[in-house]
């Protein structure tokens, strides 16, 4: 249907194509590892020992627990907050064009600053910390889904009006299935996105989280350590990707056929 | 009675030059009016404007204040994302799954409800959207070139269908063609249309009973009547006259 927004293809299409560049990686990573010999490049078994250390401690589950809870939560207000805005500008070419402007500052303020300004003017609190998160990825959303609102097919919505349908029943059944493709789209780059904002906003006013943790550990110049914990939450979002967007978005898209 | 009084003053885009201007007729409860004029005519407009899906224009369009309209599209539109059975219910929630399958089954698809659009060929897709216009129970169905681009036995099935249904419920039809056979076979009356500003050049009452058969002798020596005493009523004209130049 439509060029620019691709649905994923099946999940199942071929699951080892999609881990055989990872099994290369560490492939690649254990030899020079073993070649180097640096404390700056631990071999991914010490990365394994540490993660397995970290979660016996009990350390690894809590931070890893705080920062997937603001992730979640974050996530929801950004998409909400940005779904509602794009819909809003791509709906009214006014509301477009008095609001571009801001949407394009959004889009360019480093997230280091935004996150700088709300523990200054909000304090170090967990608020600020959500709220800069938020800030930054709100715009992103925002973007998609005007797009997605743009390409609204009239002809349906004028069915929906001939045949009276409920305001209800227009937006869920006629007007929201449209927009799937966009919400999909920004869903996944925001689940890949906040949680590394996330790690920025922990590691400059937290006292929990992995990017605290990975703050702490660079102190002590603990590279195994601060792999480990990466590893463990890219795993975690990948898990996150695969077990519940991947099929969602299969089974809305079965009409496709 | 009266279903339907349609005085449009002008209907214009912007500010170019009228699409419509002029343009009344009236169409009785339960008659079957066809409208025929020459592409870029503004039919579709025209339809718009009675269904109250375009209400920027002067003059008015009065209906019985019970109106319930029902409008079949060019192409079917039907939500890709509802099943046959979903897309009908839509319109009407109240439909049980037992009559959205004998529905089904009345215009011949009995295995379709659990089917996406997307799955039935286009003659199976205008059948479900002419089912979902008539299960609205209509009293003013407007039809906008509903079976172009079919095949010519697909659409005759589709005329066919629509005969049934429409005799069996019988709302008042404002049926917008430019296919001159389509409309003598169909319809009661037919009027014929001006090119732009389009007017109602021409209110032509049909003798009865209608053949609903576009290749019967009977709407061939129709046309070959009609086109006698207008040729270029199919371009916008009436009289003998030459073409109008450009």
């Amino acid at each position: 249907m439509r060029e620019e927004v691709k649905p994923a293809p099946a999940a199942n299409a071929v699951p080892w194509l999609r881990a055989l560049p990872l099994i290369g990686l560490a492939l690649v990573w254990q030899l020079a590892a073993m070649g180097l010999q640096s404390r700056a490049l631990p071999a991914p078994s010490s990365v394994l020992l540490a993660l397995w250390e970290e979660t016996v401690s009990g350390d690894l589950l809590f931070h890893l627990g705080s920062t997937l809870s603001r992730v979640a939560l974050s996530f929801v207000l950004s998409m909400l907050a940005g779904v509602a805005l794009g819909i809003w500008m791509g709906r009214s070419r006014r509301v477009d064009q008095s609001l571009d402007g801001l949407l394009i500052l959004g889009l360019n303020i480093p997230a280091l600053v935004t996150t700088i300004l709300c523990y200054i003017w909000f304090g170090l609190n967990e608020t600020a910390a959500i709220l800069a998160v938020v800030v930054n990825k709100v715009p992103m959303v925002a973007v998609t889904l005007r797009e997605g609102a743009r390409a609204i097919d009239q002809g349906l919505m004028e069915v929906a009006q001939v045949y009276r349908l409920s305001r209800r029943d227009t937006f869920l059944r006629v007007y929201l299935p449209q927009l799937l493709p966009y919400l999909f789209s920004a869903s996944r780059n925001g689940l890949a996105l906040i949680w590394k904002i996330v790690l920025v906003v922990e590691l400059l006013g937290r006292s929990d989280g992995v990017g605290f943790q990975i703050g702490s550990f660079f102190h002590f110049f603990d590279i195994s350590s601060i792999l480990a914990y990466a590893l463990a939450f890219s795993a975690l979002i990948f898990l996150l990707e695969a077990a519940c967007l991947r099929p969602l978005e299969s089974y809305l898209n079965r009409w496709r056929g | 009675m009266t279903a339907l009084s349609v005085r449009i003053h002008s209907k214009r885009f912007g500010a170019g030059t009228p699409v419509l201007q002029d343009l009344h007729f009236k169409a009785n409860t339960g008659e079957f009016v066809a409208i025929v004029g020459p592409s870029g005519a503004g039919k579709t407009t025209l339809l718009k404007v009675i269904s109250g899906l375009e209400r920027d224009f002067s003059g008015a369009v009065e209906t019985s204040t019970d109106v319930r309209t029902a409008l079949v599209f060019q192409e079917p539109r039907l939500m890709p994302w509802l099943t046959v059975a979903q897309n009908l219910c839509l319109v009407a929630p109240a439909l049980s799954a037992q009559r959205v399958q004998a529905l089904l089954a009345s215009v011949k698809l009995h295995d379709c409800a659990a089917r996406f659009p997307g799955q039935l060929s286009g003659g199976m897709q205008r059948r479900v959207a002419l089912l979902r216009a008539f299960i609205v129970q209509p009293n003013l169905l407007l039809m906008d070139e509903p079976f172009q681009s079919l095949d010519a036995p697909t659409a005759q099935q589709l005329r066919t269908l629509l005969m049934d249904l429409w005799q069996q419920a019988r709302p008042t039809v404002v049926f917008v063609t430019h296919s001159l056979p389509e409309a003598l076979a169909l319809a009661d009356r037919v009027l014929f249309l001006s090119t732009g500003p389009s007017s109602v050049m021409l209110d032509y009452a049909l003798p009865t009973p209608r053949s609903g058969d576009l290749t019967s002798t009977a709407v061939m020596a129709l046309q070959q009547d009609l086109l006698n005493q207008h040729p270029l009523l199919l371009q916008g004209a009436m009289g003998l006259g030459v073409a109008p130049a450009n």
